[in-house]
């Protein structure tokens, strides 16, 4: 029996899953590997169509709504329009690189979804590390983009491939100390098991947390207002301005791949997951776990939707000036918490960490100056 | 161990999202930040000026509606002062408050415009610009109204204006006027206080007074840096010494002061609009020129304070029906002119934050 097998059986033995669905290990695998795909590529489009009809209302506009009932189907009309593309690969380029980059990045973000649980246990793999395994996965996409600006044999996607590095490192720190927050109160490292442990929503328990989390995630998937490797007003349309075709689709869809793990990562770590009603039926966590990924999208739209764009000089003072600073305070205090305060009532803890976290966060913004004098309002 | 760097070029336009229009910057990077740019422009030359040597003076305007396709009416106006000054023609009351009405119109649309393109180079995707699109809509409504146009007005004509206001235009710009100041507050509430903007516009691409002089700026890129000129109070044309307003100044000449006059100027163009409409008389609108205009021998300056800044017309006569020489003074071009000194040192974001706010039109620049 492979390794990984030997491993991973054990694992999914302990799922809780109602009945024993799938039966067996390969079944299992099989099936929850194709429901993943499915999901990928149908969450993709949805929050593709989500977006362009919510950022619309935003901005006074009706959005797409032509094809298909309120235009339900442009998505899949963008699919389209973008494979019948010509696949054009820049002369002076590195080919091998330049084909092997999107499947680079895509590959990674496609692999975070092993760990979700869409229900409880449902997960391809139910891993007793899943968090350490995602903070590891996810930050691998990186390379694929580093690796298109590298081979396009153009200075707007190289500006934008060193920006990408350069601010992705950086974020990964807060991020990944924001995250031990929500480990050390749940004490396991198990996707499944975070979200069996939130009694209460780890929002609430950890807000400063979800903050830096938060923060930290939009930059790591380059939303707004840290979307500084596709500043179309300065270096056009970043890393992918060479792709064209299937590669460039297979970029636009890691694009929104990242967007929904991070979606679900934020669901699963601080929305309480799947958990919600479910007056016994046994779709309804789907369903909440759905409805909270959406949510959570929903204010990655609004964002976009509202601010304007950072330059790197204050992305980068606000990942090592702002984040880090608040992400250590916010570990020291939950460890301390955490041992402690163990017999303590867990709303009395939400309470002073509500309040800790606005106060430090007034506090740091009052001392924070990303560049420059003193801004006055 | 030293690592050997070297600066590389790189070429934003004449294609590229933010040069708004064909404007071409070479830009010499060392990482992130500019060593050196060479703006480069012409690339929508159409040769405006010797064209219309060949053509009648009434026939020329409709060259200007093609020069800053932004403020369409503002250039017939200035063309228009200049030819009146030449041929000397007093145009009638009615007409010159008509024209203030539609030049202050015509600068809320293009400040609109001005501030748009700012926040959406500075990254703010789309949402600011569209707020102030639906504004701007409802200038061209107005303007479609009296002329039948929506871009390319050739209202203003030489003696007056084309034709007279309809009835319904009165409450209609009444109406408009009355709600413009929420709006405007509007956009205060998503713009003024928002930190990213502040600390992306704040102490950017700061042009002293001095060097705002020197470079012969003009417009809301000279009030910003703190010098008092506006030609509607220094020189006044047409109508405005009738009018009560302020010239709003800055006081640093930084990307955010320039956005900020923008915002005050428009407020105070709607109080010039105001007593415009109280003030307006009855009459003609059109003083009586002949169908073929022969201006004497000789030659005039016409300018007048465009939403850009000052916009002059040059004209030399020579007693024929076409102009011997026409020579215009973009304000857009010279406002451009302090560009590589303000991007030299900064990073990219900040040379697009910097060329937003000069708020520049190509169809100006490049004649």
């Amino acid at each position: 029996m492979p390794i990984f097998a030997r491993n991973i059986l054990p694992a999914l033995n302990s799922t809780v899953l109602a009945s024993d669905w799938p039966a067996g290990f390969w079944s299992h695998l099989i099936i929850f590997i194709v429901i993943l795909f499915v999901f990928v590529i149908f969450m993709a489009m949805g929050f593709i169509y989500f977006e362009r009809r919510f950022i619309s209302r935003f901005q006074i506009r009706i959005g797409p709504n032509r094809i298909g009932p309120f235009g339900l189907f442009q998505p899949v009309a963008d699919v389209i329009k973008i494979l019948i593309k010509e696949d054009i690969v820049p002369l002076n380029a590195d080919k091998l690189i330049h084909l092997l980059a999107p499947i680079m990045a895509i590959a990674p973000a496609i692999m975070v979804f092993a760990v979700i649980p869409f229900q409880n246990g449902a997960a391809l793999v139910n891993l007793n590390i899943g968090i350490l395994y995602i903070v590891a996965v996810s930050s691998i996409s990186i390379v694929g983009m580093v690796m298109a600006g590298w081979s396009s044999n153009n200075k707007y996607a190289l500006v934008s491939a060193m920006r990408v590095i350069a601010q992705v490192v950086s974020y990964e720190i807060p991020l990944a100390l924001a995250i031990i927050g929500v480990v050390l109160f749940a004490g396991t490292l198990s996707m499944n098991g975070i979200v069996q442990a939130q009694n209460i929503p780890y929002i609430l328990l950890q807000p400063l947390g979800f903050l830096i989390y938060f923060l930290g995630s939009m930059a790591e998937i380059n939303r707004t207002p840290f979307d500084l490797l596709e500043a179309e007003g300065e270096i056009v349309a970043g890393y992918n301005i060479e792709y064209s075709g299937f590669k460039f689709a297979l970029f636009y869809l890691n694009e929104y791949t990242e967007a929904i793990a991070v979606s679900t990562i934020i669901t699963t770590l601080y929305l309480g997951g799947w958990r919600g009603p479910s007056f016994g039926l046994p779709v309804i966590p789907v369903l909440w776990f759905l409805v909270k990924v959406f949510a959570v999208f929903a204010v990655i739209i609004w964002v976009r939707a509202t601010l304007p764009r950072l330059r790197i000089d204050q992305v980068m003072g606000f990942a090592w000036k702002f984040l880090l600073p608040l992400a250590i305070i916010n570990l020291l205090v939950t460890g301390a918490q955490v041992v402690f305060w163990p017999v303590l009532s867990h709303w009395v803890i939400v309470g002073v960490n509500v309040v800790l976290a606005a106060v430090l966060i007034l506090a740091f913004s009052r001392f924070f100056r990303t560049a420059g004098d003193k801004i006055e309002a | 161990m030293s690592l050997k760097t070297e600066t590389f070029l790189v070429n934003a336009g004449p294609q590229h999202p933010s040069t708004h229009g064909v404007f071409r910057m070479r830009f010499i990077l060392d990482g992130e930040v500019i060593q050196d740019v060479e703006p480069v422009f012409g690339y929508l030359h159409r040769g405006i000026e010797k064209l219309s040597e060949g053509l009648t003076y009434s026939q020329d305007m409709v060259f200007t509606d093609r020069l800053d396709y932004l403020a369409s009416m503002t250039n017939n106006e200035a063309y228009a002062v200049a030819v009146e000054k030449l041929a000397g023609i007093q145009v009638p009351e009615r007409a010159e408050y008509l024209r203030v009405i539609m030049a202050e119109l015509m600068r809320i649309s293009s400040h609109l415009m001005g501030v748009g393109f700012l926040t959406n180079d500075i990254g703010a995707f789309l949402t600011p610009l569209l707020y102030m699109y639906r504004e701007r809509e409802k200038i061209l409504d107005l303007f479609d109204m009296v002329c039948g146009q929506r871009l390319t007005y050739n209202y203003m004509r030489i003696g007056g204006v084309s034709q007279d206001i309809p009835d319904e235009f009165i409450p209609a710009l009444k109406k408009f006027i009355d709600t413009l100041p929420k709006f405007i507050e509007e956009y205060e509430q998503l713009l003024k206080t928002n930190e990213i903007l502040l600390i992306r516009t704040k102490n950017v691409g700061i042009l002293t007074k001095e060097a705002a002089i020197n470079y012969s700026t003009a417009g809301p890129v000279l009030r910003a840096s703190g010098v008092k000129w506006d030609i509607r109070k220094a020189e006044p044309y047409s109508v405005y010494s009738r009018f009560n307003f302020e010239i709003p100044t800055g006081t640093k000449g930084d990307v955010y002061d320039r956005y900020r006059i923008k915002i005050e100027e428009m407020l105070q163009s709607i109080e010039i609009i105001k007593q415009a409409m109280a003030q307006l008389p009855q009459g003609d609108i059109m003083a009586k020129v002949p169908r073929v205009l022969r201006p004497p021998k000789g030659e005039a300056y016409g300018r007048i304070e465009g939403p850009k800044g000052e916009l002059g017309f040059y004209l030399v006569s020579d007693g024929a029906t076409n102009p011997y020489r026409l020579h215009i003074r973009p304000p857009s071009l010279l406002n451009l002119s302090p560009l590589r000194e303000l991007a030299i040192g900064v990073k990219i974001a900040d040379a697009m934050a910097i060329f937003g706010s000069i708020d520049i039109c190509m169809g100006e620049v490049d004649r």
